[in-house]
């Protein structure tokens, strides 16, 4: 007796907070995690409504006021040819989101497939695949979008590809062992026991019971996304001028922050660390609601 | 009449690099129509990989090296992976040891019944719901229209098993196999699942393959029990023969430890732990604990031998042996 309700509770605990409305009344009651769901609904809200928010236009330029510093009609400053910061990091959300997203939806959907067809079939299919993911994983991630966004040459594409190579592997390995585990579970074994057939299992039983981490390392994966465009597009990589990119910007002010023009690179700067803080945030704070292992 | 299911020679090892572990070693047993057959036996002494072999859902590192298991005549090992998942539900179902792990946390059961009815019988919407409360009747939960809306975690243990009982009933199976049905509830549940199980046994006149070390179980359900030790069956014989005059020094120990109204309060145990399965002992697997064995023993597997009506025992001393 003492065992079952010992061990009812946590999972009930969980269960219920994986309904939407549980879900978004654990979000609120967490601070942290609140703020980091504030953060990107504002910045999408900021993306979708950039035209209408920012006083100037992405690319509109004013030759005669250039590299002023913050004010109240540029509360950013302006850039070495008047552009107005400000109004650029607006717009460059949008790029940034979509790059970001882009690059996830893609890792994940390749990642989740090849892992999920390695611990389902196993045997020589697992070992071939799960080693290319290891062959994957072995270079710096950093390092391996370089190469990759530098062998495909600099485009938006190109850059969103990269990325979502570099994150395959992560994805694959986390469901492969997802799987696996799953696969053990008594209620796997029990469809099997009543004739289930394999794809049926595969797509009711297991798929379902592996996304928690996975949907945990996609938000962290999404701040970590923007950070690698920003810092490709900062060597030349990704996208090139005059696209209001975060990265683009920040190494467009970088030769001004010695002659004390800081903030032309800083304020670019400032959206991405935003960005990456407000997924962590949010992937954080959905570990800790959804994986019952944590509780 | 031929029996149901017939195993012979079965025999199972994991294969691993330092010595095979062989967890079924000839087992065979034949179980009539109709018949309720316990297994007991130690953990470890393949009560439940015998059960998984029939299904065929022994781990894919467990290799079957040798034997047949014939179910109403055709050899479920020599079946390819379709026609096997055609016979599993449809003519064999399982229901196992841990209730509430075995149905999938993300269903409501109502979706979980849905599945099997929709497979098996062919049945939708409000037929299917219906087939469901049915069902949930039968397994005796009170008030069906309300457990169909429950997920796992919203019931008890007991609910849970009742509830995985029906989803392996809804198939209408000829044979049930029940691994450790009990062990996970508490005791007051254990007797209401045990009586469940015995009357659905009768009015559907079901063919149960119960697994358990749990000997009450097997004295309240079963009409033969055969006793599994290291991958063997070292006797088997009607529940009443088995428990009157065992006639092999395991099931006297077994027996044995169990507690009694009458006894003292001290309970004997069986001297020694089951030996690693990569080094079975040669000649009778029990002869290191055995405490009748002598020299020959330790040389010579004992041959099966009949020891009264249906009761059959390994035991070089069968004769000698008496609790």
């Amino acid at each position: 007796m003492s065992t079952s309700t010992l061990a009812g509770v946590p999972a009930r605990a969980a269960a219920s907070g994986l309904g939407p409305r549980a879900l978004a009344r654990r979000i609120r009651s967490n601070p942290v995690t609140a703020l980091g769901f504030a953060i990107m609904l504002t910045l999408i809200l900021v993306a979708i409504f950039a035209p209408l928010i920012a006083p100037y236009g992405p690319e509109e330029l004013d030759p005669s006021n250039t590299l002023a510093p913050p004010s109240s009609s540029h509360p950013f400053g302006t850039g070495e040819f008047g552009e107005d910061i400000f109004s650029r990091c607006l717009y460059g959300a949008r790029w940034d989101l979509t790059i970001g997203f882009a690059a996830v939806a893609i890792g994940l959907v390749l990642g989740c497939s090849i892992g999920a067809a390695a611990g389902f079939i196993g045997g020589a299919l697992d070992e071939v695949l799960m080693r290319i993911m290891d062959m994957l994983s072995a270079f710096p991630g950093f390092i391996l979008a370089l190469g990759i966004a530098g062998a495909l040459g600099p485009s938006l594409q190109n850059l969103i590809i990269a990325i979502a190579l570099v994150n395959v592997p992560i994805y694959a390995r986390l469901m492969r062992g997802s799987l696996l585990v799953v696969k053990q579970s008594s209620y796997a074994m029990a469809a099997v026991g009543v004739g289930a057939k394999p794809w049926r299992v595969l797509r009711w039983h297991l798929l379902p019971n592996t996304w928690a981490p996975i949907f945990v390392q996609a938000t962290l994966q999404f701040g970590y996304a923007i950070l690698d465009a920003a810092g490709l597009s900062f060597i030349g990589l990704g996208i090139h001028l005059p696209t209001p990119e975060w990265g683009v910007m920040v190494s467009l002010g970088i030769d001004r922050i010695a002659t004390g023009e800081w903030w032309v690179s800083f304020f670019p700067g400032l959206m991405i660390a935003i960005a990456v803080l407000g997924f962590n945030l949010i992937g954080d704070g959905l570990r800790d609601l959804i994986d019952r292992r944590q509780r | 009449m031929a029996p149901i299911l017939e195993v012979e020679g079965l025999t199972a090892a994991f294969p691993a690099h330092d010595g095979t572990a062989r967890v079924l070693d000839g087992v065979e047993f034949a179980v009539e129509q109709g018949e309720t057959v316990g297994i007991v036996g130690e953990s470890g002494s393949g009560k439940t990989m015998t059960a998984l072999s029939v299904l065929q859902l022994l781990p894919a590192a467990c290799q079957v090296e040798a034997g047949e298991i014939l179910f109403r005549g055709s050899n479920l090992l020599a079946l390819g992976g379709r026609r096997m998942n055609a016979i599993r539900g449809e003519e064999i179902s399982m229901i196992f040891q841990n209730p509430r792990s075995s149905l999938n946390p993300l269903f409501r059961v109502e979706r979980t019944l849905d599945q099997v009815l929709r497979a098996h019988r062919g049945l939708k919407g409000d037929e299917a719901r219906r087939a469901s409360i049915e069902l949930l009747t039968d397994v005796g939960l009170p008030d069906p229209e309300r457990i169909l809306r429950r997920y796992p975690h919203e019931l008890s243990g007991g609910m849970c098993q009742r509830v995985m009982i029906a989803f392996a009933l809804a198939s209408n199976p000829k044979l049930l196999i029940a691994d450790e049905p009990t062990t996970a509830l508490d005791v007051t549940v254990q007797l209401q699942v045990i009586e469940l199980l015995a009357r659905l046994q009768r009015e559907h006149g079901l063919t149960l393959l119960l697994i358990t070390h749990n000997l009450s179980v097997i004295a309240e359900l079963c009409d033969r029990v055969m006793v599994m030790y290291l991958g063997r069956i070292v006797e088997q014989g009607p529940v009443t023969e088995i428990f009157d005059r065992p006639r092999h020094p395991y099931t006297i120990g077994l027996l044995s430890s169990r507690p009694t109204l009458a006894g003292d309060g001290r309970l004997s145990a069986i001297p020694g732990q089951v030996p690693d399965l990569r080094e079975r002992p040669g000649g009778c697997p029990f002869h290191p604990r055995c405490p009748y064995a002598q020299d020959v023993c330790a040389e010579q597997r004992p041959a099966r031998e009949q020891a009264g009506p249906g009761h059959w025992t390994e035991c070089h001393f069968w004769r000698e042996v008496a609790p």
